[in-house]
């Protein structure tokens, strides 16, 4: 059962390289600053939750989110300030740590940690790590995470880190433990693992009918149950673009969620998306694309169908105009929330 | 040979989806993880409820087809002669985020059903279900005759695996082409135009017909010639 008041909307970046009107592109320094004003406009809109990803590589210009969420605290009021995600495997916990309690501290308390294997492979040599270990590695870390989290004096020894003795680590943040989520793509593996360390999830769904993971959102609360562990409302965090006209949101859509698409697959050796493939996803599965009105409509039969309590819309996707881009976040807080919220309260009424 | 009792081995994405579809065409379901069945146990019974959920050797003890479904970095943890003598679908593909460096996990020399099959010497592997996402499987799966029906490619160089292996991905609810050597796995493996996609049986079979156009097609020719 969906709890209406309590519904959380968010929104999130990866930070890709925004367009000028005439197709040039800005830099990644004004991408960055685009992501600020954005963050701003969010927040005056009433949205829940800011998120900003991680990457290191040329098609995305944040390296450092919560440096840019740091920025957007200092002219925000409400909106929480997540990563979408930290890469956990290739980063220090205990500097995860402390890069979080200052944004916390920033920002009055609204940080918001999301925690995450990845889906590039960058991050690793980068810093060091080898990918043959990507499981063993987040495992480890989220550990150590967790130990921290406490924000009491840490003992702990593990195989990619140096230990700690009795070891506190600073600020302390003034309401308790940061709030931490896990992003996870959906393998039954993850939703265990998210279980057992007790952490809200973000299930990402980047593909394909939202309703055929239904059955993991049941693995997820048979296995808190089981394990006598917290349940939370599931967060589901998807692709989408918003525009006043149909098939202007359709064209911008289709251009730029496929070049993304298509440039990811060169690496890693998928085919390009077919019209037909993007029609589906528009249509019956993950990509939240068209009018207010569709996209609410499509919202909220997602957020009924799977029983969530937050749904974060990744926005920007490929080169979008900073026009484009404000448009969509205006056009998700003024009409799509409150339209997702009405259908939801009819479909309750119905029910 | 009747199939009536279908093994998983990999209780993943992949392993949950096919364990579904074989639930769905009839079958007797056994599947397993990388351990013990506690494991698992709960995830099978909440995603795939009928699905055995079992240890491997029970699971190969106990089936007449047996699908690969872990990741390829860690097919050489089963020993080998636990598949002695049967009929094993590779539903397996390099992939990185589960793999690591490719040539960390593969000869480049050889293409990985060859590789597979060379390990597991005394089995007979047909390589299929591997070059369609596993949510195109979960949501795209219909009866024979529906216009909208995928296919997919099996290959492998026992011709009557083969043939059986292919009317059971038609049981399963795919159109198949099929090849009757192994080392053609090389046209569905990732950077081929096949991989991730999800094609009608025309487009499928006309790819592969003349694979030595496509791109991909044109690199590996360059490669081994």
């Amino acid at each position: 059962m969906v709890d209406i008041d309590h519904l959380e909307f968010g929104l999130e970046t990866f930070g890709d390289i925004v367009a000028n009107e005439d197709g040039s592109l800005q830099t990644a320094a004004q991408s960055i600053r685009q992501i600020v004003r954005e963050g701003q406009l969010a927040d005056e809109l009433g949205l829940s939750v800011m998120g900003v990803g991680e990457h290191h590589r040329p098609d995305y210009s944040v390296s450092s989110p919560e440096t840019v969420l740091a920025s957007i605290a200092a002219v925000t009021k409400n909106i929480k300030l997540a990563t979408a995600v930290t890469v956990l495997s290739s980063d220090d916990p205990v500097r995860v740590y402390e890069r979080f309690a200052t944004l916390d501290a920033l920002s009055n308390g609204r940080a918001q940690v999301m925690l995450g294997r990845g889906s590039f492979t960058e991050s690793f040599p980068l810093f060091g790590y080898d990918l043959t270990d990507y499981d063993d590695l987040f495992n480890e870390k989220l550990g150590l995470y967790d130990l921290l989290r406490n924000e009491k004096p840490v003992t702990w020894s593990g195989k990619f880190r140096a230990s700690l003795k009795d070891q506190d680590v600073y600020p302390k943040t003034e309401h308790g433990k940061l709030e931490t989520y896990i992003g996870i793509g959906g393998s039954p593996e993850s939703i265990i693992r998210a279980v057992k360390v007790g952490y809200k999830v973000i299930i990402a769904i980047i593909g394909g009918q939202a309703s055929r993971f239904k059955p993991y959102i049941d693995l997820y609360h048979a296995a808190a149950q089981q394990l006598g562990k917290p349940e939370f409302p599931i967060a589901v965090h998807s692709h989408g673009f918003i525009a006043d006209d149909e098939d202007d949101a359709l064209e911008v859509a289709y251009k730029n969620i496929k070049a993304n698409f298509d440039r990811i697959g060169l690496t890693r050796g998928w085919a390009p998306m077919s019209r037909e493939q993007f029609d589906g996803e528009t249509k019956v599965g993950s990509f939240y694309v068209g009018t207010p009105e569709i996209v609410a409509q499509r919202m909220a039969r997602t957020i009924d169908q799977l029983g969530l309590g937050r749904f974060d819309i990744v926005y920007g996707a490929g080169n979008q105009t900073a026009a484009q881009r404000e448009r969509m976040i205006e056009l998700y807080g003024t009409k799509v929330v409150p339209r997702v919220k009405e259908i939801l309260a009819e479909t309750a009424a119905v029910k | 040979m009747t199939i009536k009792r279908v093994g998983i081995l990999g209780a993943g994405k992949v392993g949950i989806v096919l364990a579904g579809l074989a639930l769905d065409a009839g079958y007797e379901v056994r599947i397993s993880g990388s351990g013990a069945v506690e494991k698992i146990a709960l995830t099978i019974k909440t995603l795939v409820p009928g699905a055995i959920a079992s240890e491997n050797a029970d699971v190969v003890a106990n089936s007449d087809i047996i699908i690969l479904a872990i990741p390829l970095s860690r097919y050489k943890n089963i020993d080998p002669n636990l598949l002695k003598g049967k009929l094993v679908i590779d539903a397996m593909n390099y992939w990185w985020e589960t793999d690591g460096i490719r040539e960390e996990v593969l000869d480049p020399s050889a293409t990985s059903s060859e590789q597979v099959q060379a390990y597991f010497k005394s089995a007979t592997i047909v390589k299929t279900f591997n070059h369609m996402g596993y949510h195109n499987l979960q949501e795209e799966a219909r009866l024979k005759g529906d216009p909208k029906r995928k296919a997919l490619f099996v290959t492998g160089d026992d011709r009557e695996a083969v043939d059986t292996v292919a009317a059971f991905v038609d049981s399963m609810g795919f159109d198949t082409v099929v090849h009757y050597t192994i080392a053609d796995g090389i046209m569905t493996e990732p950077g081929s135009p096949l991989f991730g996609a999800s094609l009608r049986h025309d487009e499928l079979k006309d790819i592969i017909d003349h694979f030595d156009q496509t791109e991909f097609g044109k690199k590996i020719a360059a490669q081994t010639h």
